[in-house]
């Protein structure tokens, strides 16, 4: 078994760390389209209430509103859910943020099938590649709460747009409180010559469950935390493909447009290797427990072991 | 400067016939870009820059300064010209417009050419964009006014509404909405106030129709305007004639120094204004004229 460090949603560090950056004098201001209840983002209004801005549900109006602040000095947050944020803004973010490059950080929950019982409508699996479209914008999916918090204060401190994708469930937290989060790095979970595992978000985890089954059968994963989407670890990932020759990458979210595809266009330029996807492809979610949908539609680490097992079996030589 | 200076009512016609030759000038030379909701605009940006704004071109980041929001972003032709008028940006630059390395770009980019508050192009953004440094100015005690200017298709897109609608619940005092209201966009007539046409209108179709010439006419009627605008919870004032340098100068002043709420100005214009075969013509939307025509517009104005 992996060791964790008990249960936390990503989702619910939002608005505490942006209160706490607030009074350490952080010019923060957010946003809200009815989910700050949800997204948490109303710790931070409830102790900042002139520096909060509840604007209905308007999502393309929170993004513009967002910008303008960002224009003159804030460091603008809002939050919804990614269904809704980047869904019903997505020309928003393009013309009002990611063009001009304004201090937006937009925080998106609710993300991938782990949304639950709330059913397709409400599980955003397309929202990395939207957001990942656009190349101004820092995309970072924390992988535990303790990330979370890390890449929310990167963000705040950092200028220019930022995504930072989170979800409803109380998820295992893997990290404890040394790690450091850093934009741009993969950090190496576990040491492995075998394969590679490349994860993001709760499946972090999961790669780890399934680099303990490999390991019992003799299988050396190495697994990377791939949170930091844009800027990727470029070193990291071309390390992964010299030393371990096979690559496995694992997402709650559509394996086109997400880290599937980001790992695979720079191995396909840099350093081809096999890589094997374990993602959502052609389908939507549904209702169900978050586990259970998990399990439904083979996000597991057993998916991430067998994908290892075909990305092993097709090196060359 | 703290404040515009005094400008006499026959200086504010001088420049607003030198903007005009920019206007089209410089969608002449880059043979392309959109003469007519320019030229519907230029007495409301020019009394905006001249009459009524405080900002220092020296100073485009002045953190005080007014700020001008393009909404409808497509009419940078007017905004670029005004901005040169007043000094923010060499005159010459203008007929770099649209060109490969031009600061001038086809639609507005934030910062470019200095001036220039936000990128736009899609409608329907700048409102949302204007009410954000409303409250920012506001939650910094900073004492600026924010003016966004729409267009007719700025007012169908429904972020503009969403925008109207948090604006007045939040109060935002320091904020300024002005409708270049001429009636015409992009397909052809929005409405039939500028429609030539008579008695054409298919029996069997409630809505707008295509006319032989390709363009549509009703394509989408706002009317009432004002009442939409006052049911959102803004102060509203109708201008006539948006113009008229001597009705849009007062409106934008007593709607500046309104503070209790968002105030908007509903300005009829007519597109194309000042070159008679530009006018009420929804060709040129998107489309600049001729080196002959420029010749004739020219004249028109006044310039041989």
């Amino acid at each position: 078994m992996v060791q964790t460090l008990g249960e936390k949603a990503t989702r619910d560090v939002l608005g505490p760390t942006l209160a706490r950056l607030c009074r350490d004098g952080a010019d923060i201001v957010c946003v809200d389209a009815d989910l700050g209840f949800s997204t948490s983002a109303v710790k931070f209004g409830a102790e900042f209430p002139e520096r909060f801005f509840p604007i209905g549900v308007a999502e393309q109006n929170m993004i513009g509103v967002a910008a303008g602040l960002a224009a003159a000095g804030k460091v603008a947050f809002c939050s919804s859910f990614a269904v809704f944020a980047p869904g019903h803004c997505f020309d928003q973010l393009r013309m009002a943020v990611a063009q001009p490059r304004t201090n937006v950080k937009l925080f998106a929950s609710h993300a991938g099938v782990v949304t639950g019982e709330d059913g397709a409508s409400a599980e955003a699996l397309e929202d990395l590649a939207l957001m990942l479209s656009m190349p101004p914008f820092r995309v970072i999916f924390p992988a535990d709460a303790v990330e979370a918090e890390q890449a929310i204060e990167v963000a705040a401190r950092t200028d220019g747009p930022f995504y930072i994708r989170a979800l409803r469930p109380k998820t295992a937290v893997i990290h404890d409180g040394d790690y450091n989060f850093q934009l741009g790095k993969w950090p190496v979970l576990r040491e492995g010559k075998d394969v590679t595992l490349i994860a993001v978000g709760e499946l972090v985890l999961a790669a780890l469950e399934a680099a303990e089954k490999l390991a019992g059968e003799g299988i050396q994963a190495r697994v990377l935390n791939a949170a930091s989407l844009r800027p990727l670890d470029e070193d990291a990932l071309l390390a992964a493909a010299a030393d371990t020759g096979a690559i496995v990458t694992a997402e709650d979210h559509f394996v086109v447009g997400g880290v599937g595809s980001l790992v695979s266009q720079v191995l396909a330029e840099k350093r081809p290797a096999p890589v094997e996807f374990v993602g959502m492809r052609d389908r939507y979610g549904t209702s169900g427990t978050w586990q259970q949908l998990l399990e439904y539609f083979n996000l597991t680490p057993d998916a991430i072991a067998k994908a290892a097992r075909n990305a092993i079996a097709r090196k060359s030589g | 400067m703290a404040q515009a200076p005094a400008v006499s009512l026959d200086q504010f016609k001088e420049i607003a016939r030198r903007v005009r030759r920019h206007i089209l000038e410089m969608t002449t030379a880059a043979n392309s870009g959109h003469p007519g909701g320019s030229l519907s605009a230029v007495e409301i940006v020019t009394a905006a820059y001249f009459a009524v704004m405080r900002h220092d071109p020296q100073n485009p980041a002045w953190p005080d300064r007014d700020r001008w929001i393009m909404s409808k972003g497509h009419a940078t032709p007017v905004i670029y010209s005004v901005l040169a008028e007043a000094g923010y940006f060499p005159v010459d630059e203008l007929l770099t417009f649209r060109k490969l390395g031009s600061r001038l770009q086809g639609h507005v980019v934030m910062g470019n050419p200095p001036g220039v508050e936000m990128s736009a192009g899609a409608l329907g953004m700048g409102l949302s964009f204007s009410l954000g440094q409303a409250l920012a100015g506001r939650l910094d005690r900073r004492g600026y006014q924010v003016y966004c200017l729409l267009s007719d298709g700025d007012s169908e897109e429904g972020q503009t509404w969403e925008a109207a609608m948090a604006a007045a619940h939040h109060k935002a005092g320091n904020l300024v909405a002005i409708v270049d209201r001429n009636h015409i966009q992009n397909d052809g007539y929005s409405d039939l106030q500028h429609f030539p046409g008579n008695g054409d209108r298919p029996a069997d179709v409630p809505g707008g129709w295509v006319l032989p010439d390709g363009h549509t006419a009703n394509i989408m009627n706002l009317e009432p305007l004002a009442d939409k605008w006052k049911a959102f919870g803004w102060k509203v004032w109708r201008v006539a004639d948006g113009n008229d340098f001597e009705q849009v100068i007062p409106a934008l002043k007593e709607a500046r120094d309104y503070n209790e709420g968002p105030a908007v100005l509903i300005c009829e214009t007519v597109k194309g204004k000042g070159v008679s075969f530009m006018e009420n013509n929804p060709d040129y939307h998107g489309k600049a004229a001729t080196p002959e025509q420029l010749k004739q517009a020219l004249g028109e104005l006044g310039f041989n």
